[in-house]
């Protein structure tokens, strides 16, 4: 209890400094918004007016804390090139990009945990050789590519689906998963390579420590001592990895959802780039950012049911 | 020990060559100008135009080897810039250790926790693109992870017994942190430097995928496979010729980092 006491204070302080630097790091921004939104013409008095209005007269840290607080409320402040509220323009488009990151990490952590199990099973050369060649050549094509070849397999050749359409999940659930699946297996696919060479390792390296010797004594058969012996110690790094994992699947969205033109997040933060539309990129990265701290958090919790000796540190 | 049974060294390593190769070669010569219209639309791959020609009836070879040069330049600044300010960051804290060892440290690390991808697009939002503000924004965000592998080197060896004659001859800190521990880090670096390379190589073609990397009409792997997708249907050879030269760019790092790592476990 104290562990996890410990472990949710860290995530207050966490998430309070994410957002402070990333709230600071949108102030320091050279270029006046109100020239932006004015236009180079405006007079001195029409842009002090809007400044005002903006509360862009105001001390920083005064700002910080009331966007903080406008921003637990729901109030994530108005778009520069749309004047319409930022919660508005994300409300529709956050969730599809949700579930097309939780998608593509259920698929990793279902797909490699077995195949990682499988791929350290055997220590044979030949094996060895084939799962590591497999393992970096699939590792090695970049997200967007390996969707751009299941457009053209599944879209262009077998005409499975048309590419560029969405069936957003406010009109069906089942369309909006099925038009998820390719996008979120591009995702998956060069991480499950990397979680299957991380967990092969790491149970090639438990198979030599004394307990599996010990436990191979008392009669245990291969594969209890694969599954109840082995996989406990092996798994803790690949917990980390899959936290990382889980960040990184997030990026690997926003990147795969333009080869799909799913209509989540990654046009709006794009165009907002482009458009030095602040508003909406900080929203937006503060979003993502403190999605991040959350799944280390849940990782942190998950260790010690794994690893109970960290509860002791 | 058995040379023989590294087939990833050797593999990785030709394919770098090979890639590198074309890639110095395109910076003098290229088989035609990569941004000229020299042919019809879309010819498909043939002798004379080995990948075929694109939507202007560009040259797909020319502009991929172009493409794989600047990717390559970015990377390999990316790489310099962490590696540098990585290696004086962490030299500094691991030597020394303190108060300054603690915070970088943490800084560090809660860097390193964030998608590098994800910070490179605030930077890029802010600084706006092109190609320098993509090398400092990769550049800065990869000295952490340098930073961290060079101060484990460094406090692991700081205590050592030939470190300690040294002190005892009278070399001053700067003398054994540089021609004395640095040596001995770059095995550790070196492996560091490829899969940097790797990540710095896909960071680039991925923001160019989004349009907010190397602006057109200069050529870039990553903005070409975005114009490609348009033409997916008509002309797949544009995508797919695109696509296996970023494959083979990366593989080659990583078979190359692969086989280092397994010589290192083995001696």
């Amino acid at each position: 209890m104290k562990y996890a006491a410990k472990k949710i204070l860290t995530l207050i302080i966490t998430l309070f400094i994410v957002s402070l630097l990333a709230f600071l790091a949108f102030q320091v921004i050279p270029g006046d918004p109100t020239t932006k939104i004015l236009g180079t013409e405006a007079t001195a008095e029409a842009k002090e007016a809007l400044r005002a209005q903006l509360g862009l007269d105001r001390p920083v840290l005064v700002r910080y804390w009331d966007w903080m607080t406008d921003f637990l409320r729901g109030d994530m402040g108005e778009s520069y090139s749309y004047r319409m509220p930022v919660a508005e323009m994300l409300a529709d488009k956050l969730p599809t990009t949700f579930l097309l990151t939780a998608m593509s990490f259920v698929i990793t952590v279902v797909l490699s945990i077995p195949l990682g199990i499988l791929a350290g099973s055997g220590k044979s050369k030949l094996m060895d050789l084939l799962i590591t060649s497999l393992d970096q050549v699939v590792m090695s094509i970049p997200p967007f590519f390996i969707g751009i070849l299941a457009c053209y397999i599944f879209g262009n050749i077998l005409a499975v689906f048309v590419p560029g359409n969405f069936v957003p999940y406010t009109e069906s659930w089942a369309g909006c998963l099925a038009y998820l699946i390719l996008p979120a297996f591009s995702i998956a696919i060069p991480r499950i390579a990397m979680t299957v060479k991380m967990l092969r390792s790491s149970i090639l390296a438990q198979r030599e420590q004394d307990y599996v010797r010990t436990a191979r004594s008392r009669g245990n058969s291969r594969w209890v001592r694969l599954v109840r012996h082995i996989l406990k110690n092996a798994l803790i790094p690949v917990i980390t990895f899959l936290a990382v994992s889980a960040a990184e699947i997030m990026t690997g969205s926003i990147i795969v959802e333009q080869v799909f033109t799913i209509p989540g997040i990654s046009r709006l933060l794009m165009a907002s780039i482009a458009n030095r539309d602040f508003p909406v990129v900080q929203a937006i990265v503060v979003i993502l950012a403190a999605w991040i701290v959350i799944v280390n958090f849940v990782a942190d919790l998950l260790y010690q049911l794994v690893d109970p000796r960290i509860r002791l540190r | 020990m058995k040379k023989r049974g590294n087939p990833f060294l050797y593999i990785g390593g030709a394919i770098s060559a090979v890639m590198s190769g074309l890639i110095i070669m395109g910076y003098f010569w290229t088989p035609y100008d990569p941004t000229a219209f020299v042919e019809k639309k879309f010819l498909p791959p043939s002798a004379a135009h080995l990948l075929g020609t694109d939507n202007f009836g560009r040259d797909i070879f020319s502009r991929v080897i172009d493409g794989a040069g600047t990717s390559f330049f970015i990377a390999v600044c990316v790489v310099a810039i962490g590696c540098v300010a990585g290696i004086l960051i962490g030299s500094f804290c691991g030597y020394f250790g303190g108060l300054p060892d603690l915070i970088l440290t943490r800084v560090c690390d809660s860097i390193t926790a964030f998608p590098s991808f994800l910070l490179a697009l605030v930077i890029v939002s802010i600084t706006g693109s092109g190609t320098y503000n993509i090398i400092l924004a990769l550049g800065i965000l990869f000295i952490p992870s340098f930073a961290r592998i060079v101060r484990g080197e460094f406090a692991r060896c700081r205590d050592l017994n030939y470190i300690k004659s040294a002190r005892l001859m009278g070399a001053g800190p700067l003398r054994i942190m540089f021609s004395h521990i640095l040596p001995n880090t770059f095995q550790v670096l070196f492996s560091a430097v490829t899969i940097g390379f790797n990540n710095a190589v896909l960071s680039e073609a991925s923001m160019s995928f989004l349009g907010i990397g190397i602006q057109p009409p200069d050529a870039s792997l990553g903005s070409m496979l975005s114009d490609s997708q348009t033409y997916l249907r008509n002309a797949p050879w544009y995508a797919m010729g695109t696509g296996l030269v970023i494959i083979l760019l990366i593989l080659g790092f990583s078979l190359l980092s692969e086989g280092l790592q397994r010589l290192e476990r083995r001696g």
